[in-house]
């Protein structure tokens, strides 16, 4: 595991909120071709942690590295410097800050845990939008379309991947109008279109049923073999967490508990105390 | 990608169709034809309005101050626009204008177009950070006072104060209108249609999704706004052309009320639709209805009551109030015409019915 790549580094991430502690001192690290899961009771600060994370937040205090470039730092300022109830104070200095678009464009894609897709767009149309970012057309160019081969690619390229996440032959319907399972996985075809290298996924299973569920858990495993990347994701459904993650951090009241393979973490004590609990059938 | 599909050429085929009977109307119409006014204004406030729907309806930047970018576009169009030797009898009370060069028509509208882009970008800075009816509020501000200030003695000899400028370029032909609009249009049409039209209106239906897909939204707001703000002065470039006198007092709030109600009435974020609306609102108002002003008004012999000065805003306002009732989301919705479909629907029902006939026989 150890001569492996970290893609992600979280170093002593902690997010207060006024008084609240919403994320305590997090600290975790997500390897190359590695698939990890964040689990934890409602309210543990695993979507805090995801939103810290991609940039939706600042961290109040600690660093996050991405692919070993630090990507965010921050220490408590202001009024919450006299509040800060977490730890390490004073070990972070600098202030970095990105926002969501700068880290997709670095390679971080997140889905969201109530399906985000452009309404009014087709299945086709939502994907392609996202391969805006890896433009290299100026505004001008584009507005007289004279970047016709950079078009062609783009649109080439979005075919080719709505055939590998088998949802080619919908691609003319409105996003809106498939069934949700398929939402979610256009979902996730959207966030590969834009070339991560980590997709963060925002309980992908939430809502589905366990047909769906079962189909999802084989199409994350075929998405990280055809795509070659790393994934992290927030999850509820145990059998799917169990089923496909390499290792798994489990956080309860903001706090890391335990960490380990699946088979560790269902054996864990304090994880079970937490979190699974006894199930009837043992 | 190929770019004449049937669709497209059935389109162009209507474009060229309108074309043809617009060089008829200027070749054949008497001069007295309500047709000239009327046409220029719709082709005026097509532009404006389209330019509006870019903004309103592609990125979802809900904006009011179209009045104020075209008042900027108007006054630098026909400042720079004025023969040099009538210079000095426009701007009488000053002196002289501190330009004293005339600039041909093409080069005015786009400088027209880059003012109003300038201070589209400067009041983007900070406006554009509010969202929906707070944009809309500081941008109405800045239209109202953008009026107040170009009528100050002190810019007399560039705005000529709160005096009128007129005698500066303003060519008659329809034909004219309709090429700047066309041109401006067409040009908004292929942005939307481009890798950043997706972006704005990927803006419009998710912001946070659009931002999480890489998509830099302070940027991309400001692209959208000036782009909107160069063809809203070209709109008040041809405004001053239409009305050939140019005064502060024309650009109120009130005109960018129509110029939304247009947009509106067509279908937010259907450019067609408001090409469409742009034609009824302004021909209805401006020719269609004006006998209900007349108190002389006869039908048949016998004299209407209630016609009057004024009649007209009612029956109009109510004729408002149906087609927004009936058509919730405007004439097009967010639909864009589609001659071709439309022919393969007719062609389709017919099929249909022969299908259903051969069935029950």
């Amino acid at each position: 595991m150890e001569d492996k790549r970290s893609v992600l580094r979280v170093e002593n991430v902690t997010m207060q909120f006024g008084g609240v502690v919403a994320v305590d001192n997090l600290s975790m690290e997500v390897f190359e071709h590695e698939i990890v899961a964040l689990i934890g009771p409602n309210g543990a600060g695993k979507t805090t942690a995801f939103n810290a994370i991609t940039g939706v937040y600042e961290p109040t205090n600690g660093a996050i590295y991405f692919n070993d470039n630090l990507v965010i730092e921050n220490h408590p300022q202001g009024k919450m410097k006299k509040n800060y109830a977490g730890r390490n104070m004073g070990k972070y200095e600098k202030i970095i800050v990105k926002t969501p678009d700068q880290l997709t464009r670095l390679g971080m894609a997140r889905t969201f845990q109530n399906i985000r897709l452009w309404k009014t767009m087709t299945v086709f149309e939502n994907v392609l939008t996202a391969k805006h970012l890896r433009r290299t057309s100026n505004y001008f160019t584009a507005m007289f379309h004279l970047n016709a081969r950079e078009e062609e690619k783009m649109r080439q390229d979005t075919l080719d991947l709505l055939k590998l996440v088998e949802l080619d032959d919908v691609k003319d319907e409105l996003a809106t109008s498939l069934p949700y399972g398929k939402q979610r996985k256009l979902e996730i075809a959207r966030a590969l279109a834009t070339n991560p290298s980590l997709l963060l996924l925002d309980e992908p299973a939430a809502g589905m049923n366990p047909q769906e569920t079962v189909e999802l858990a084989q199409f994350i495993h075929d998405v990280r073999e055809k795509f070659n990347i790393t994934i992290l994701l927030i999850e509820h459904h145990m059998n799917l967490v169990m089923d496909i993650s390499d290792r798994i951090y489990v956080i309860d009241f903001g706090k890391e508990i335990a960490e380990g393979t699946p088979a560790e973490i269902q054996s864990n004590q304090k994880v079970i105390d937490a979190y699974l609990g006894v199930s009837e059938d043992e | 990608m190929k770019i004449l599909t049937k669709k497209s050429m059935c389109n162009l085929a209507l474009v060229i169709v309108l074309l043809i009977v617009l060089v008829c109307i200027e070749l054949f119409a008497p001069a007295t034809s309500m047709w000239f006014s009327v046409l220029r204004k719709v082709f005026t406030f097509s532009l404006a309005a389209v330019s509006m729907n870019l903004l309103n309806g592609f990125t979802g930047l809900f904006s009011l101050g179209q009045a104020g970018f075209m008042l900027l576009g108007a006054y630098t169009y026909a400042v720079l626009t004025i023969p040099t030797d009538l210079r000095h009898t426009v701007f009488r009370n000053y002196g002289d204008s501190i330009f004293n060069f005339q600039l041909p028509l093409v080069i005015a509208l786009i400088c027209a177009g880059i003012v109003a882009a300038f201070f589209a970008y400067l009041i983007g800075l900070p406006v554009l950070r509010l969202k929906s009816d707070y944009l809309a509020i500081a941008t109405l501000g800045f239209a109202e006072i953008a009026r107040g200030l170009v009528q100050l003695q002190q810019f007399g000899p560039v705005t000529n104060g709160p005096d009128p400028i007129n005698n500066f370029t303003a060519p008659k032909n329809i034909l004219v209108y309709a090429a700047i609009a066309g041109v401006c249009i067409l040009i908004i049409i292929m942005l939307i249609d481009s890798t950043y039209g997706r972006a704005f209106k990927a803006i419009r239906d998710d912001e946070i999704a659009a931002e999480a897909m890489g998509i830099n939204l302070a940027h991309h707001k400001r692209l959208s706004f000036v782009t909107s703000s160069f063809f809203c002065g070209i709109a008040g470039a041809m405004l001053a052309m239409c009305n050939t006198s140019v005064s502060s007092v024309s650009f109120t709030s009130s005109m960018t009320y129509q110029i939304l109600l247009v947009v509106v009435i067509g279908g937010i974020g259907s450019v067609s639709g408001s090409l469409i609306a742009a034609f009824i609102y302004y021909a209805s108002s401006e020719w269609w209805l004006k006998f209900l002003d007349l108190e002389t008004f006869t039908a048949a012999g016998t004299k209407i009551p209630l016609l009057g000065p004024g009649f007209r805003m009612v029956v109009f306002s109510v004729l408002i109030m149906i087609i927004v009732l009936f058509f919730r989301s405007g004439i097009m919705g967010t639909r864009e015409i589609d001659v071709y479909g439309f022919f393969c629907k007719l062609a389709g029902k017919g099929k249909a019915k022969k299908a259903q006939e051969g069935g029950a026989n």
